[in-house]
């Protein structure tokens, strides 16, 4: 069963590793947004896999859920919900940053804009 | 079975990924960036989540994508990218790969009720102290009585870094300065995704 689980966690490494890819190695701004979105969702996901408990449910305590059930961890969740609107927020600023960009040069890819540069 | 529709979703996450970085029109990207992060959504949904699955979804997959496509009216969609695969990059990335999954045969167990996290002190002090008619906050959903009164602080400082974003975007589209209509990016797509 080992391997099964570190699959996953391996998935998530992979997807996690194109959107560094996407980052590093394409030179449209635009994509380079779309790489950071893709990685921050790939940690997302490896943080509320830390939570979860097989058989369990969502950790919403009512007197009307049976004694015997067992809640997932709801402090990832927590941590998560914040994260996800902070890379909101980066987003904007990174999008924002594009357009200004485009308007000072005239393109989105950053090997003109180094060669406008020179 | 869970563990099976968990594969699934982060599969059908995977082709979406690859099909991100290959597309040359950026539009098709980013609409299918928007479903990644639907994608997410559901998955959140699968573990458990269901807080973070329906922020992913309004925020993830609403907001992000409308606030690039936004982006996309001013820029243009197009490419000029020649080649997806370079060598540099790829094999950085591989590096860093490498050091992750020799980071994974340390994790604990998944889904295992007996992980520390989940006997921790603080974890079962939420679990059992926060609800309830006699609890300290009294709320049935322990996501939200977590984020609203006992780490009040993170959402503060979270709402901070989003006015701190507000402004930053504002200045750099001169929003503050000329008396133009053209605020914030959002404003700009709502308008013009309703005419």
């Amino acid at each position: 069963m080992k391997i099964l689980y570190l699959f996953n966690y391996w998935i998530v490494i992979v997807i996690m590793l194109a959107g560094l890819y996407a980052v590093i190695a394409s030179s449209n701004l635009v994509k380079k947004i779309a790489g950071l979105s893709i990685f921050q969702a790939s940690v997302f996901i490896l943080y509320i896999s830390s939570g979860k408990i097989l058989g369990g449910t969502a950790p919403i305590v009512d007197s009307s859920v049976p004694a015997d059930v067992v809640f997932s961890n709801p402090l990832p969740h927590v941590l998560i919900l914040t994260a996800i609107v902070v890379g909101v927020a980066t987003t904007a600023v990174g999008a924002a940053l594009i357009i200004r960009i485009h308007r000072a040069y005239g393109s989105i890819e950053e090997n003109e804009i180094l060669e406008y540069e020179e | 079975m869970v563990s099976l529709a968990i594969s699934f979703l982060l599969g059908l996450m995977l082709l979406s990924v690859f099909a991100v970085i290959a597309m040359r029109n950026l539009f098709a990207a980013i609409i299918l960036l928007g479903i990644y992060s639907l994608l997410a959504a559901a998955l959140f949904m699968t573990l458990d989540a269901v807080d973070v699955a329906f922020t992913e979804a309004a925020v993830g997959a609403g907001i992000s994508t409308i606030l690039i496509l936004a982006t996309l009216l001013h820029v243009g969609h197009d490419t000029k990218a020649k080649k997806i695969i370079k060598p540099a990059p790829l094999l950085l990335v591989l590096a860093v790969g490498a050091l992750l999954v020799y980071g994974t045969l340390d994790l604990p167990e998944f889904g295992n009720a007996q992980n520390r996290v989940h006997q921790s002190e603080i974890t079962r002090h939420y679990l059992e102290k926060s609800p309830g008619k006699n609890g300290e906050i009294g709320i049935p959903n322990v996501v939200t009585s977590i984020l609203a009164s006992y780490r009040g602080y993170d959402t503060l400082g979270e709402v901070t870094v989003v006015f701190c974003a507000a402004i930053g975007v504002m200045s750099l589209l001169g929003g503050l300065r000329k008396k133009k209509k053209q605020t914030t990016v959002s404003n700009d797509s709502t308008t013009d995704s309703a005419s």
